[in-house]
């Protein structure tokens, strides 16, 4: 059991995938405009992150190794058209919003990262807690960039407005400098983050 | 005439005012990787042009004679992303066996290409926005051309940052990313340079 915590709480802080590993850096940037996109381009992350992890994890013992890489990018691509599919069916505005990064989950390198270290080599249950903290840890930094880029460049909140008449929202901050700007403030904050705690540790 | 000028709109517009890296943010996992010199940078833009144009060239020929003649057009993602993987494989095996000068100069940076996402990005864009094949050879040599441009511009800057006192609050990755974005302001001011 706390074998499993583990595994969940590394993907969220020792091995956050895009502030530690610097992979799956475009759709963050690109979607955290407002913080709705944000939560949308999460939960079809974790679609296909959390369903991909299970049939790898699933049919780890029938994958011939050779031929390893293409199946998991089929699985991977299977997935990530189902998701598609249902965006574009049930929320029209959604699939606008989020355009062509829905399609980009499949060559997203967390996924098939995820997918050849983990699961390939752990079981079901293993594998569920792996995806969900991976899932966790792109979603806490895809909406905390976003809530901050809506907050200081439109003005608002979940899209009510917040700011009294007076004050005019930083537009710049809406706009992709911003993103980039954000992002590594952010690095920096979870590397003083990390270091302190492993200071800590070591006494 | 009129095709001269929309080529003309296409190519300004892919490669300065939607440039794939700074404005649409695609391809930053190599766009941080890849820039810590200027040789990597250029051998890997030069890659990734040659790809992307063959890419979107064959993924365009199997959308309009394959996908669409059977009504297969929601497998799109999962075929060009196989095309572009087989594609690569492909070249890195003509490569070794046939040009083991450029191999060498070239090969590092193959298996990178696969997983770059604005190579899978440019085929779909191609087919989203509705392009005739001259149209979508000119949008990926753009894009190429923009990311290069993209990789060459951080790249420089990151070869002569290493003789400066950064803070050390932001050392390593951070400053890397608030370059980019004062670069990406550079970049938005060319918003307007093309329809």
């Amino acid at each position: 059991m706390n074998n499993l915590k583990q595994i969940f709480l590394r993907g969220i802080f020792q091995d956050n995938p895009v502030l530690i590993l610097m992979i799956g850096l475009c759709s963050v940037l690109a979607v955290s405009v407002t913080t709705i996109n944000a939560i949308g381009m999460t939960a079809a992350y974790s679609f296909v992150l959390i369903g991909s992890e299970l049939t790898i994890s699933a049919i780890r013992n029938f994958i011939p190794k050779t031929l390893r890489i293409p199946i998991f990018i089929i699985v991977i691509g299977a997935f990530t058209t189902i998701i598609q599919l249902l965006v574009k069916a049930y929320s029209p505005s959604l699939d606008k919003s989020l355009g062509i990064f829905i399609p980009l989950i499949v060559v997203n390198c967390i996924i098939i990262g995820r997918v050849e270290a983990f699961s390939s080599k752990n079981n079901l249950i293993a594998s569920l807690a792996d995806s969900l903290g991976m899932s966790v840890g792109y979603g806490l930094v895809i909406v905390s960039i976003a809530f901050i880029r809506e907050l200081l460049g439109s003005g608002t909140i979940f899209g009510i407005p917040v700011y009294p008449p007076f004050i005019k929202p930083m537009l710049i901050f809406v706009l992709p400098p911003g993103a980039f700007f954000i992002i590594g403030i952010e690095i920096a904050i979870l590397n003083a983050i990390n270091k302190k705690l492993s200071r800590n540790k070591g006494q | 005439m009129e095709l001269l000028q929309q080529i003309f709109t296409i190519l300004i517009n892919s490669i300065f005012a939607q440039n794939f890296v700074f404005i649409r943010f695609l391809a930053l996992c190599s766009f941080v990787g890849m820039t810590t010199s200027m040789e990597n940078s250029i051998g890997m833009g030069s890659a990734v042009t040659f790809v992307t144009v063959m890419a979107s060239v064959i993924s365009y020929a199997l959308y309009y004679f394959i996908l669409v003649r059977f009504g297969l057009e929601y497998l799109q993602t999962i075929t060009f992303i196989l095309t572009i993987a087989v594609f690569v494989q492909l070249v890195e095996l003509y490569l070794k066996k046939a040009i083991p000068t450029l191999y060498r100069a070239m090969g590092i940076y193959l298996p990178l290409i696969a997983t770059n996402c604005m190579i899978l990005a440019v085929t779909l864009l191609n087919i989203t926005e509705h392009y005739s094949l001259t149209m979508a050879i000119v949008f990926s040599l753009g894009a190429s051309i923009g990311y290069t441009l993209a990789l060459i511009l951080l790249a420089g800057i990151r070869s002569k940052m290493r003789f400066n006192t950064i803070p050390k609050f932001l050392q390593g990755y951070p400053i890397i990313f608030i370059t980019a974005s004062f670069i990406a302001i550079a970049f938005l001011g060319l918003q307007g340079i093309a329809r």
